[in-house]
């Protein structure tokens, strides 16, 4: 990869996260105008006491020069503290963090490994039952909401037959420690990983399907059949490679944008992660708590981008040079 | 001398314009899904604009039902049963379309308007207006847009208007991008270069040349675009920022949550509101897939 790619690439990603940070610090501004009676709500200030209050938080500054002390907390990972349970939202924001990873990871992963699947068995078998029926299956997961089959999956599997638990991400009283905690934790994680990889399957499938029907005709696969090359060859060894290029970036572009997406998916399962805390937060609302985790999310979405502008790079010289 | 006038060159632009809506339209006729998700969208409509006739409003107030048992399910109380009021769960069904469908489609054009004008600026005068624009559209695609609506519809409150102008700000850049590409490519045609040599101005060449060959485009785009912005709505409004006076399908589904639906297993107050919004996003994806095969000939070999 050139040097000069990758420079572009990532001073690309610098600024965008400039914006963001700034974006950030004004859009919130607009939203809580008086902090300190937000935090202090239902509790009788004196005047003294709200200055002394304004003081401290530095309010009293001109809007210059708040906008550097924010820079100078965010750089520093404070990010201010919850209205909630007054907690720094960076330490809830990480305790909070693993799980939507796992969760999302799990969900992310096998979507693509079955969207591609079912893709390729549309593409190459295209205008048969097998096309139409996945076509038609991914295009009704690509239009539900995600949240509403997870409310059937749980109303059926867990409330109905009572094979899962309903929510949450271990059952609290079990006093297992460690490794033996994990076949209760995959009990759990089953239905929303479930309920995700079903919502995002058809987005792969499709893309896969038409991405394999494009490289399908070109030249060189004509040619692959022309010398004699079995079918399955032909697939596997020429067609396939090429056309999974869409698909890499589309997951790494979903993983950044899967992170803030499984907000509702979370709160059905009351699933104690990143989107769960959103949930929450909305309902306080709890503003310091919603600017962390926008910031997390954005800071996310650039992140993948990077990536997957990247391997992008990587994987098909042509855009290098572009 | 030429007895019969020669027809004035708008009415030629006219005719041209109509015989390729008819060719199209013929060829839109026999693609299958195209017509199967129509058919879904006209049953759609006409639901929403007869609710009146439908159902009274009346019992969309828990006020008016309390002789209605709660929670009672299809078999006792038709055709859907009841919600925790006692509130038949097909009116609400039948109102809660209008709203999701208003959202749907008031949205989408919002999206698509600013997309399509920020796009054909963007990609008609290139340089460094061309490079601002293009600059925060990308800036406006990374911010994930879900939050950012949230954050917004939390700012400006619960109503349908908010949640109209939120989806529509944050959806605009996807179709600025795909516009914008497209129009890169026009603005490069003879027909555009010969235009400006007769002393066309920039306004002229934007609306009349530019303008009339992305609109194809345009139109599936916006067809393609509106079951996100379906979906969009239907989780702002379960995550609480829906509008609790207008109830959209969205809302059934965050009241059915909130008042314990699940663990009552009455599936009949969240599954009509789901499967309505699930058809009808379908039924757009279906639409503007059969619109975009039939404009870009390119896609043609892909259709199923």
């Amino acid at each position: 990869m050139t040097t000069r790619y990758l420079t572009a690439k990532v001073a690309g990603s610098l600024a965008t996260l400039l914006f963001i940070v700034c974006f950030n610090f004004f859009l919130f501004r607009i939203v809580d105008s008086d902090p300190v009676a937000n935090l202090f709500r239902g509790r009788n200030l004196t005047q003294s006491q709200r200055a002394e209050l304004t003081k401290q938080f530095g309010l009293d500054k001109s809007t210059g020069g708040q906008f550097v002390d924010y820079l100078k907390q965010t750089a520093q990972l404070n990010l201010g503290r919850s209205y909630t349970s007054n907690q720094p939202v960076w330490s809830e924001i990480k305790d909070k963090a693993g799980p939507t990873i796992a969760l999302v990871g799990i969900s992310a992963v096998l979507s693509a490994v079955f969207g591609v699947l079912l893709g390729i068995a549309a593409a190459w078998r295209r205008r048969t039952k097998t096309d139409y029926s996945v076509t038609g299956f991914s295009m009704a997961t690509f239009s539900l909401p995600d949240f509403w089959l997870g409310m059937i999956l749980l109303t059926i599997f867990a409330v109905g037959l009572g094979l899962f638990p309903t929510g949450g991400i271990e059952d609290p009283s079990s006093t297992a420690t460690g490794l033996a905690k994990l076949p209760d934790q995959a009990q759990h994680i089953f239905l929303p990983a479930l309920t995700l990889t079903v919502a995002y399957l058809g987005e792969y499938t499709l893309v896969m399907r038409s991405s394999l029907l494009e490289t399908m005709r070109e030249d060189y696969l004509v040619l692959a059949r022309a010398k004699g090359l079995r079918d399955v060859l032909v697939r596997n060894r020429h067609a396939v490679p090429n056309a999974l290029l869409p698909v890499v970036a589309l997951l790494a572009i979903n993983l950044g944008f899967v992170l803030a997406g499984a907000i509702a998916v979370e709160a059905i399962f009351s699933w104690p992660g990143l989107g769960l805390a959103t949930y929450e937060a909305i309902k306080g609302p709890d503003l310091p708590m919603l600017q962390g985790l926008f910031l997390v999310f954005s800071l996310s979405m650039i992140v993948f981008n990077l990536i997957a502008d990247l391997l992008y790079g990587y994987l098909d010289p042509r855009v290098r040079t572009a | 001398m030429n007895a019969v006038a020669a027809p004035s060159p708008r009415r030629i632009t006219w005719l041209r314009r109509r015989r390729a809506v008819a060719a199209a339209w013929r060829e839109y006729r026999h693609h299958l899904p195209g017509m199967v998700g129509l058919g879904i969208l006209v049953i759609a409509v006409a639901m929403a604009l007869a609710a009146p006739l439908l159902a009274d409003p009346d019992g969309l107030k828990a006020v008016n039902t309390t002789d209605n048992p709660a929670w009672a399910s299809p078999s006792e109380f038709g055709p859907l049963g009841t919600d925790n009021f006692g509130r038949s769960v097909m009116t609400q069904f039948i109102w809660g379309s209008r709203i999701s469908l208003l959202v749907g489609l008031a949205a989408t054009v919002l999206a698509v308007v600013i997309g399509s004008v920020v796009g054909i600026v963007a990609g008609f005068f290139g340089g460094r207006v061309g490079g601002v624009l293009m600059r925060i559209t990308e800036w406006f695609l990374v911010i994930p847009f879900l939050p950012l609506a949230i954050v917004l519809a939390a700012i400006l409150g619960p109503s349908v208007e908010n949640i109209i102008l939120v989806i529509g700000i944050t959806t605009w850049p996807q179709p600025a991008r795909l516009i914008r590409a497209q129009v890169l490519t026009l603005r490069e045609r003879d027909y555009v270069d010969r235009s400006r040599a007769l002393g066309a101005s920039n306004w002229h060449l934007m609306t009349r040349h530019i303008l009339p060959n992305v609109s194809p485009l345009i139109l599936a785009n916006t067809t393609l675009t509106v079951p996100i912005v379906i979906l969009t709505e239907a989780t702002l409004s379960f995550l609480g920022l829906g509008d609790p006076a207008n109830a959209s399908w969205g809302k059934m589904l965050d009241n059915a949550f909130e008042f314990g639906a699940v663990t009552l297993e009455a599936w009949w107050y969240f599954v009509p509101p789901g499967l309505g919004i699930l058809l009808v996003a379908l039924a757009f994806t279906l639409c503007g897939t059969a619109l975009e095969e039939i404009l870009d000939p390119r896609l043609r070999d892909r259709r199923a």
